[in-house]
C-alpha cells in the first residue's frame, strides 16, 4: 500500500493548458477538425465583408438630423433623418395630429393586457373582465364620441395602433370561436365533426389574402341590401375567422394529449358533456396548448401585415405611404428596417416568452 | 364514451330525451339546420344583390377576351387571348416561384439547421441569429423591402453589378448566361436515364446488402452515373451547345436569361423567410431523437457524418415530415403575396380579372379552388411520403 501523504489533501491535476480557458474553448469551439476551421474562417470572412459595412451605413455615415432629402443623401448612409421627420405618421397614420395621445393610450392598455395576460399569477376567470375592460377602453379612446372626446372615424386609423388592434382583437375574438371548432372536431355527433372538418380543412387551405379579398368584395354581397359594413371591420372579420381555424387545430393538439381515462373517469362521475369538458378536459388541454397558442399569436401578428393588400392603414402601409412621399424619394431601406425593428421587438419578446413558458409548464408536468 | 346507447335499439322505438342516441339526432338536426338556415340566408341574400346589381353569374366570362397584358409567362399569352388562359399563366407563374422556393428553401434551410447544432461556436451563433430575425419579421414586410433594394437601390442596366462573367445585377433584375443548343435535350434525357438507373441500382444495392452484408457506394456510383451519361450523350450525339451571355445593348440587355425584380425578389423572400423555418423543423427533427442513438453510434466506431446519414436521419425524418409538410404548405400560400409586389401570379391575375369583369364570386372560388387543390396534393404526397418513411419502423 503506497503511502498517504498527511500533510494535506492531494490536489487534482490539472489539464494540459490548451484544453481550459480561452485557448481551450477557442479550440473546442472554433478549430476542433479541419472542417472546422475551413467553417471558421468561412464565416468569419463572411462577417467581415458585411458587419463593418453595415454598420458603417447604419450608424457611422448615417444622417440623424438633415431637413432635406438631399442633404440625407450627400451622407453616403442611412438616413434616419427620414424616419425623424416621419415617424409620427408611421406609428400612427392619418390619426388627427392633436390627438394622437389616444391611439398612443390605446397601444400601452393593449401592451399592458397582453403582459398582464402573460403572468401566471393572473390566469384566472378575472382576466376575462381585464380584458373586456381593457377594449372597451381602447374602442373608446380611439372612436371617441363620448367622454368629451372628439369622434374619428375609423378609416382615420392607423399605424402601429391598428396593428395591435387587429392582432389583439382578432386573438380574442377567434379564440371561442376555434375553441368550439376544435371541441366540435372532436364531437361524438357525426354531422358537428364534418361540418367543423369542412371549415377547418377550408379555411387552411387557402391564404389569408384570399379570404381578405373575399372580406372586402364578396362580405357586402353577402349582406342584405342596404347594409353596410366598413372596410376595417370586414378585414377585421376575415382575420377571425381565418384564425379561427388554426387555433382550432392547436386546441385538438392539446384535446388529443388528454388521456382517455380522463374523459372515462368523468363519465364514471355521471358528469355531462360540458361539465367534463369544463372542469375536466379543457383545464388540462389549454394548459398544454398554451405554447404554441402564443406561436399561432406571433402569427398572427405578422400576417396582419397582410391588410396592407386591401387598402388599410396599418403599420406596413404608413411606412409605404412615407416612402412614396415625393419630396423624400429613396429611403425605402431605412423605412421599412424601422417597422421591422418594431415587428421583430414585439414577435421576439413573445417568442422568448412561449419559449420561457415551454420550459416551466413542461417541469410542472413532471412534479 | 364511443357508443354509449347501442342497448336503446333493443328496447324497441322508444323516443325519449333520456335516450342518448336521440338527443344526439335531435342536436345534430338542430345545428345542421340551423348552418343550413345561415347559408341559405347569405346565399338569398347574395343572388338578391347580384340581381340588383345586374351581375350574371357562372364561369361564361371565361372565354371572354381579356385584354390585359402580363409582364412574365412561362406560355404563350397575349392580351387578345381569354381570361381563362390568363389565370392560368398565372397558375403556372405561382407553381413556379413555389416549387422553385421549395427546393431552394429546404437545402438552405437544412443547412442553416444543422449549422444551428454545430460544435463551431460562430457558425451556430450566426445561424440562430439570422434564425430569429428572419422568422420574427413579416413576409410581406421582407417582399417590400428586397423589392424596394433591388428597384431603389440597384443601378441601372448601364451600370450593372457584374459579380461574375454573364451575370449583371441591375434594377431590371437579374441576368444570368442561359445554355441553348440541340444537344440540351439529349442531355436532359440522358439525365433521365441516369435517374432511373440510380433508383434501380438503389433498389438492387439494398437486396444485396440485406441478403449478403456487402454494401455498395451508392452515393458515388450515383454522382458518376448523373454527371457520366449527360456528358457521354453530349459527346456521342455530336450536337452544338452554346452558353448565351446576356450582353448590354442600347438601354437594357439581351440574350440569356432574366428573372424579373418581381420574380427575384418574391423568390428571395419566401425562400429567406421559409427556410428560417425550415431550420427550425430540422433542429427540432434532430434534437428528438435521443443522445444515446448519437453515443450508441459513435461507440460502434462510426464517424459523425455516417453516424448522422445512417442512424440519426432516418429516425429524425419521421418527426420532421410533418411540420416540413406544412411549411411547404406554408410556402405555396406565401406566394400569393406576389400580388403586393406586382409579380403576376394566380391571385394577382385573378384580381385584374376581377376588378374587370366584378366576377368578384367566381373570382374568389377560382382563387380558393386553385389553392385547395395544390395543398391537397402536396399533403396527399407528403402523406404518401411519411407512410413509406414510417414502414421502416418496426
Amino acid at each position: 500500500m503506497p503511502a498517504i501523504d498527511a500533510t494535506g489533501p492531494t490536489r487534482a491535476m490539472q489539464p494540459p493548458v490548451i484544453h481550459q480557458g480561452v485557448v481551450g474553448w477557442l479550440r473546442a469551439s472554433l478549430f476542433s477538425s479541419p472542417l472546422n476551421i475551413l467553417l471558421t474562417v468561412l464565416v468569419g470572412w463572411l462577417l467581415l465583408m458585411i458587419v463593418p459595412a453595415l454598420i458603417d451605413w447604419l450608424f457611422i455615415k448615417s444622417d440623424f438630423n438633415a431637413t432635406t432629402a438631399k442633404e440625407c443623401r450627400a451622407s453616403g448612409g442611412a438616413c434616419w433623418a427620414f424616419i425623424a421627420e416621419k415617424h409620427r405618421f408611421i406609428l400612427f397614420g392619418i390619426y388627427p395630429y392633436d390627438e394622437q395621445w389616444r391611439p398612443l393610450l390605446a397601444m400601452i392598455i393593449l401592451i399592458a393586457v397582453l403582459a398582464i395576460s402573460a403572468m401566471r399569477r393572473f390566469w384566472r376567470p378575472i382576466l376575462g373582465l381585464i380584458w373586456l375592460l381593457a377594449l372597451t377602453a381602447v374602442a373608446v379612446l380611439m372612436w371617441g364620441g363620448v367622454l368629451g372626446l372628439s369622434h374619428v372615424e375609423n378609416s382615420h386609423w392607423g399605424g402601429l395602433p391598428l396593428t395591435l388592434i387587429l392582432a389583439t382583437f382578432g386573438i380574442a375574438l377567434a379564440f371561442p370561436f376555434g375553441l368550439v371548432l376544435a371541441l366540435g372536431r372532436r364531437s361524438n355527433l357525426p354531422a358537428v365533426r364534418t361540418i367543423c372538418i369542412v371549415y377547418i380543412e377550408l379555411i387552411r387551405g387557402v391564404p389569408l389574402i384570399s379570404l381578405l379579398f373575399m372580406s372586402s368584395v364578396m362580405l357586402p354581397l353577402f349582406l342584405p341590401e342596404g347594409f353596410t359594413l366598413d372596410k376595417l371591420l370586414r378585414a377585421q372579420i376575415a382575420i377571425i375567422l381565418f384564425a379561427a381555424a388554426y387555433i382550432a387545430e392547436t386546441v385538438r393538439g392539446g384535446l388529443q394529449a388528454i388521456p382517455a381515462g380522463q374523459y372515462e373517469g368523468a363519465d364514471s362521475l355521471g358528469l355531462s358533456y360540458w361539465q367534463t369538458m369544463r372542469k375536466i378536459i379543457l383545464p388540462q388541454a389549454l394548459t398544454v396548448v398554451i405554447p404554441p397558442l402564443v406561436s399561432v399569436f406571433i402569427g398572427l401578428f405578422k400576417d396582419t401585415s397582410l391588410v396592407v393588400i386591401i387598402g388599410i392603414f396599418d403599420l406596413t402601409q404608413t411606412a409605404k405611404t412615407a416612402v412614396a412621399d415625393a419630396a423624400w424619394r429613396g429611403f425605402s431601406a431605412e423605412a421599412y428596417l424601422f417597422i421591422a425593428f418594431i415587428y421583430f421587438i414585439f414577435c421576439y419578446s413573445i417568442s422568448r416568452y412561449s419559449q420561457a413558458l415551454e420550459k416551466r409548464l413542461e417541469r410542472g408536468h413532471r412534479q | 364514451m364511443k357508443s354509449p346507447a347501442s342497448s336503446s335499439s333493443r328496447k324497441g322505438w322508444q323516443l325519449s330525451w333520456h335516450d342518448p342516441t336521440v338527443r344526439s339526432v335531435i342536436y345534430q338536426i338542430l345545428i345542421v339546420g340551423l348552418v343550413g338556415l345561415g347559408i341559405w340566408y347569405l346565399v338569398s341574400n347574395t343572388l338578391h344583390n347580384l340581381s340588383m346589381r345586374n351581375i350574371k353569374t357562372g364561369f361564361g366570362f371565361l372565354h371572354q377576351e381579356a385584354g390585359f397584358a402580363i409582364g412574365e409567362s412561362s406560355i404563350e399569352y397575349r392580351p387578345a387571348d381569354s381570361y381563362g388562359r390568363a389565370i392560368l399563366v398565372g397558375l403556372i407563374n405561382t407553381l413556379r416561384v413555389s416549387v422553385i422556393g421549395i427546393i431552394a428553401a429546404t437545402l438552405f434551410g437544412t443547412i442553416l439547421g444543422v449549422a444551428r447544432l454545430s460544435h463551431n461556436w460562430l457558425v451556430s451563433r450566426v445561424a440562430s441569429v439570422y434564425i430569429e430575425v428572419m422568422r420574427n419579421i413579416p413576409l410581406l414586410l421582407q417582399l417590400f423591402f428586397w423589392y424596394a433594394i433591388i428597384t431603389e437601390n440597384m443601378p441601372g442596366p448601364r451600370q450593372a453589378h457584374h459579380p461574375f462573367p454573364g451575370v449583371f445585377i441591375s434594377n431590371r433584375g437579374l441576368k444570368i448566361p442561359a445554355v441553348q443548343g440541340d444537344a440540351l435535350d439529349w442531355m436532359l434525357a440522358a439525365a433521365g436515364v441516369a435517374i432511373v438507373l440510380i433508383l434501380l441500382i438503389a433498389h438492387w444495392a439494398r437486396r444485396r446488402q440485406e441478403a449478403t452484408g456487402r454494401q455498395f457506394p451508392l452515393v458515388r456510383a450515383g454522382l458518376a452515373l448523373l454527371v457520366g451519361l449527360p456528358l457521354l450523350a453530349l459527346w456521342s450525339s455530336g450536337a452544338s451547345l452554346s452558353l448565351e451571355l446576356p450582353a448590354l445593348k442600347g438601354f437594357n440587355f439581351v440574350g440569356g436569361l432574366t428573372l424579373s425584380p418581381e420574380f427575384a425578389a418574391l423568390l428571395l423572400g419566401l425562400i429567406v423567410y421559409t427556410s428560417a423555418f425550415i431550420a427550425e423543423v430540422v433542429r427540432s427533427g434532430i434534437q428528438a431523437v435521443g443522445k444515446g442513438q448519437w453515443e450508441a453510434a459513435q461507440a460502434i466506431g462510426l464517424p459523425r457524418s455516417r453516424v448522422l446519414r445512417l442512424v440519426i436521419l432516418p429516425q429524425s425524418l419521421r418527426v420532421i415530415i410533418p411540420p416540413m409538410t406544412s411549411q411547404y404548405l406554408n410556402l405555396t400560400k406565401n406566394s400569393s403575396l406576389a400580388v403586393a409586389i406586382g409579380y403576376p401570379d394566380v391571385v394577382s391575375v385573378v384580381n385584374t380579372t376581377l376588378n374587370q369583369t366584378g366576377q368578384a364570386i367566381e373570382g374568389i372560388i377560382i382563387i380558393m379552388a386553385a389553392y385547395l387543390t395544390v395543398s391537397l396534393s402536396i399533403s396527399v404526397f407528403m402523406n404518401w411520403y411519411n407512410k413509406r418513411i414510417a414502414l421502416v419502423e418496426r
